[in-house]
């Protein structure tokens, strides 16, 4: 069990409360209400319709798939999936916002309660969601390439988003550590978000708060905006509960309102448009009519659900014999997952499992690759590990043919052919190998038989030295037992 | 032959048709007329040469086939024209020109129709009397201090002073059937959904629709056959099958059920309307209809509905118009600055006062008692009209509570403005088909129409109950041309 | 319910317009007139009714998840107030 993640303060503790707005892009061709692409990283403005960019007359016409998607998302978070949902309008004012209001899910999302199974070093917890719904993504404001002026790139406009509100069950920086991943990894085994932190396809908006330990009462909570890192997610909410807590110690009040994460200082602070407290006003779209489909439409939706992270977990724990924690690394990533399931295929899953998660995990984390990125297909990593398991090659040659490998994704049994890397697993070989071995070295062997039997080594280490570490070192260990007698 | 201009829409297409007239005869004709008439201000943007080119291009080439063959047209500034400024009348976008064509025009001009120019309308088609437009105020041609109406009031306007031969507007709470009552013409209102919204400048979403607006029933019938169509584009249009109006349109009205409302008997109206409305009744008689005394329990709360719902949409609809991808711009020290002075620049006074309106009632604290509780008597006022017709077919009332009123009468009291669409307002809210036919004269020898609900899609049928009527009261109007400069 | 100053010039400031002084008073007047007007919907019960918000006839159609629109930069920055060939410009925001 590890330590609860408590702030003290002149000898009282508190408890800090963390709920998520996670935002996820949808993965679609095209965007939510009209049909520009959503590719990121294309010029600015070059993917933008009249729809996207709200010239009058303009109506939007909703995506099939993106409701499919996130159909899928409610079904991979357990959650309830509701038949009926309504567009509404959220009514607000800004640059990167061209209709003036942005179409999100209000009262009526398509998504209710669920929940996110997180594991955590201490063990499992349960993350309670409190709703999934489907909106439009704002443009991009750039404030630093014209120094007078504010540039507004829309291509990100209109593009679908989930925003996946948890309850407010987090209760460290840690736990939204793996709770972000989990909710991602759960994503991209769906194929419904890619889960680029980077390119923005995965944001959130953090709420936090504090309070005493054992108050039942939530304190009030401040909702740091549009957190696009784990790392910067993690900082912002250590100093908010930190800050928090100052302003209680000292007899002060927590206001609630919207803070930003200064990822230049390291610190929140409060947004400065306070003075227009915001009143969204939102009210149902008039130009869409309530999203409405059948049971069996959500039913034909689950056959297409592959099996997900804790289902493939416990499945590698019961077939393979893995143990919760090495079946946790395999599953985590899709990628990885999909990695293991391929080198299995023709090969011993122990085997496998030690040398992805340990070989293959360290040649990735020297290079900074990902598992995508393998210099070593999954394909030769099998075979490599068949060479060890039916005695070709020892454990000790597997890992110079594994660096051999690395540099090219080289076929280890044409390595092994090449550079005569072949264990001697002949007994008669061995056997004059090992004759020469006790010719050469017979002082020793006098001391050996003395009683010094530590000496054993000694020999072993001759074999294999002669051997050029070729010998099969079970072998070599039989016969000396013998010739030592 | 008579003046090309006194001709209807019908006899025009029919004329091209037969090659009696060709496109270019009728088009010079309405650009001349047009060019002399410039005291109505109808038009704010003229498209005449391009027109007249089109003409020609028409005539060397003609497809008779088309339903409207050559056949010029001057609509109203709400429906965007791709490389034609559109402005909704409103300083805001003032120097608007839209790279694309709205979906009801494009079908006009698909069918064989050339835009002669665009029409003056309240600003963002909020008015009753064509008095909030930026471009100033449109006279009406029954007389020059009578207002034609709104907001379709420049389409009325030119209308009824022959400067297009027929024209389109649209309707949120009336706008196409109270003009079309001012000026002694014919407006019909789709039901909500047959015509799309896409590329109109949007009022009130659940409650816009394009109609016709005509010299009589069958032109109406016609123009409603090109602009009705199922859009992709537009997510409320209805597909259904559309009746070829004009060619099903029949005077056999024997044996319907037309109801009429009691509580469209409001206080204070006058004898005139009153007899208006019975001989309306006598009409259908005459036709073979039968009259049923009905009741609309919520039609007084219609009005005040209309306000909540309206504005609380086009305070929504209006928020793209601030400074940054089209239209004015008024600059300011900062973002924000830059909106509020755009805005309050850029829209009229009319405007302001319809999106404060709507920003007040979808405002925290106020959402339910206002905005959630007009949405709850739209469902009453819907209820009412199913129930009603279980009974009857369609439902005859006036168009208006009175003629046409003088410019300036009631610019200052919004409220009692407002109350000029009691009789149209409920039919929006409900997303019924109406139609507005004139009927008769007052004792000012204004027009005044009659109207005509009908049940959701069932156009054919009130086309064919006005059909009939029309031919019982022969409304005649001799207009005297006050207006015209040589 | 009466609208106050206060409340007004709250309203315009949600609605991104400036008011004077002057107007502000004069949309004070006509909106309390106005909303006196529309108040006599409390007269309406209305606890069990569905409330109404779309009226038409039909179900939400569902678009194919496919690209159709091309790149049309030029024609979308076309009207735009600023001249910038590749981006809408506003004033310098500071968050």
């Amino acid at each position: 069990m590890t330590k609860d993640y408590l702030i003290e303060r002149n000898g009282k503790k508190y408890e800090v409360v963390i709920g998520l707005e996670v935002h996820a892009q949808v993965l679609s061709e095209s965007k939510l209400f009209s049909t520009s692409p959503t590719k990121f990283g294309s010029e600015p403005n070059t993917q933008v319709s009249l729809v996207d960019a709200a010239f009058p007359g303009m109506l939007p016409v909703i995506n099939e798939f993106c409701i499919k998607q996130a159909i899928k998302t409610g079904i991979g978070l357990n959650a309830k999936i509701n038949n009926k949902s309504i567009f509404d309008r959220k009514n607000y004012f800004y640059a990167d916002l061209p209709q003036g209001y942005q179409i999100s899910q209000y009262k009526d999302p398509i998504v209710g309660e669920g929940n996110v199974v997180v594991d955590l070093a201490s063990g499992s917890k349960i993350i309670g969601i409190e709703r999934l719904h489907l909106e439009q993504d704002a443009g991009k404001s750039i404030h630093d390439i014209d120094p007078k002026n504010t540039l507004v790139d829309l291509n990100r406009s209109g593009v679908a988003l989930m925003e996946i509100v948890s309850k407010p069950d987090l209760r460290s920086p840690e736990e939204v550590n793996f709770y972000i991943k989990k909710l991602r990894s759960i994503m991209r085994y769906l194929g419904t978000c890619d889960g680029n932190m980077q390119e923005g396809s995965l944001r959130a908006d953090v709420n936090v708060s504090v309070r005493k330990q054992g108050d039942d009462k939530y304190g009030t909570r401040c909702e740091i905006k549009n957190v696009n890192s784990i790392k910067f997610m993690q900082m912002a909410i250590e100093y908010e509960a930190n800050r928090q807590v100052d302003i209680l110690e000292e007899g002060g009040k927590i206001d609630q309102e919207t803070r930003l994460f200064d990822t230049k200082k390291n610190v929140t602070r409060s947004m400065r448009s306070k003075e227009d407290a915001h009143d969204y006003r939102y009210f149902p779209d008039p130009d869409l009519l309530p999203l409405e489909f059948s049971d069996e439409y959500v039913e034909n939706i689950k056959k297409e659900i592959p099996e997900l992270p804790d289902q493939k977990k416990s499945r590698f724990i019961e077939k393979f014999n893995l143990s919760p924690y090495e079946a946790n690394i395999l599953v985590s990533d899709l990628d990885i997952s999909k990695y293991f399931e391929a080198v299995i295929e023709n090969s011993d899953v122990k085997l496998s499992s030690n040398w992805i998660t340990g070989e293959l995990f360290a040649l990735l984390n020297e290079k900074n690759l990902e598992i995508t990125e393998s210099p070593i297909s999954a394909k030769n990593l099998s075979k490599l590990i068949n060479l060890i398991k039916d005695g070709t090659i020892s454990g000790k040659i597997a890992k110079t043919v594994f660096e051999m490998m690395a540099e090219g994704d080289k076929n280890p049994i044409e390595i092994v052919k090449e550079k005569g890397l072949k264990q001697q697993s002949d007994p008669k070989e061995l056997e004059k190998l090992i004759e020469k071995v006790i010719n050469d070295n017979q002082d020793t062997v006098k001391e050996y038989k003395s009683g010094k039997e530590k000496l054993f080594g000694f020999f072993v280490g001759q074999a294999m030295k002669v051997s050029g570490g070729k010998a099969n070192p079970q072998l070599v260990n039989e016969i000396l037992k013998k010739k030592l007698k | 032959m008579s003046n090309i201009t006194d001709l209807s829409l019908s006899e025009l297409v029919s004329n091209i048709k037969n090659k009696k007239l060709s496109s270019h005869d009728v088009t010079s004709e309405y650009v001349k007329r047009s060019k002399k008439s410039k005291n109505l201000n109808t038009y704010i943007e003229e498209t005449f040469e391009a027109a007249l080119k089109k003409a020609k291009e028409f005539d060397s080439k003609p497809d008779l086939n088309k339903k409207l063959p050559g056949i010029p047209m001057a609509i109203k500034d709400l429906f965007c024209t791709k490389n034609v400024k559109t402005t909704a009348s409103s300083k805001i976008l003032n120097n608007f020109i839209p790279t694309y064509e709205s979906t009801v025009t494009q079908n006009l001009w698909n069918d064989g129709a050339i835009l002669l120019g665009k029409l003056n309308c309240d600003e963002f088609a909020m008015g009753s009397s064509n008095e909030t437009s930026y471009f100033g105020n449109v006279i009406s041609p029954i007389d020059k201090d009578l207002v034609p109406g709104g907001s379709s009031g420049g389409s009325a306007s030119a209308l009824a002073a022959k400067l297009t031969p027929a024209t389109i507007g649209t309707d949120t709470g009336g706008s196409i059937r109270q003009p079309a009552s001012f000026t002694g013409t014919v407006g019909l209102k789709p039901t909500y959904g047959s015509c799309s919204r896409y590329g109109i400048v949007a009022f009130a979403s659940s409650l816009d629709q394009a109609g016709p607006m005509t010299r009589n029933v069958n032109d109406a019938a016609l123009l409603l056959e090109v602009m009705s169509s199922f859009d992709n584009k537009d997510s409320t249009s209805v597909d259904f099958k559309r009746p070829m109006y004009s060619k099903d349109l029949s005077k056999d009205i024997k044996g319907k059920k037309i109801g009429i409302p009691k509580e469209y008997r409001v206080d204070g109206m006058s004898e005139e309307i009153e007899k208006l409305w019975e001989d309306g009744k006598n009409y259908l008689k005459d036709c073979g209809a039968e009259i049923i005394d009905v009741s609309l329990p919520h039609t007084k709360f219609a009005l005040p509905t209309y306000y909540i719902v309206a504005p609380a949409e086009a305070s929504s609809n209006l928020a793209r118009y601030d400074g940054v991808k089209y239209g004015f711009r008024t600059e300011g020290n900062n973002l924000i600055d830059m909106y509020e002075k755009t805005r309050s620049a850029g829209f009229g006074d009319e405007v302001k006062r319809r999106i404060m309106i709507g920003t007040y009632v979808l405002s925290s604290g106020y959402y339910d008692a206002y905005y959630l509780k007009a949405q709850k008597v739209r469902r009453l006022i819907k209820n009412d009209f199913n129930n009603i017709f279980q009974k009857v077919d369609a439902i005859l009332t006036p168009s208006t509570p009175s003629s046409a009123f003088k410019i300036g009468d009631k610019s200052n009291d919004p409220v009692s403005m407002y109350l000029n669409d009691i009789f149209t307002v409920p039919v929006n809210l409900a997303g019924l088909p109406g139609i507005s036919i004139p009927a008769g004269l007052d004792k000012k020898g204004y027009p005044l129409g009659l109207q005509i609900i009908g049940k959701s899609f069932d156009e054919q049928n009130i086309l064919n109950i006005a059909y009939s009527m029309e031919d019982k009261i022969n409304f005649k109007f001799n207009l005297k041309e006050w207006w015209m400069n040589d | 319910m009466s609208i106050d100053l206060k409340t007004v010039k709250h309203i315009s400031k949600l609605s991104r317009i400036s008011l004077d002084e002057q107007k502000a008073k004069k949309l004070e007047t006509d909106l309390n007139s106005i909303f006196k007007w529309i108040e006599q919907l409390n007269e309406l019960k209305t606890e069990n009714i569905e409330p109404l918000s779309s009226i038409a006839e039909t179900k939400l159609r569902l678009r194919k998840d496919e690209i159709k629109s091309k790149n049309i930069r030029e024609e979308i920055l076309k009207n735009s107030p600023d001249d910038n060939k590749d981006f809408f410009v506003v004033p310098k925001v500071v968050e």
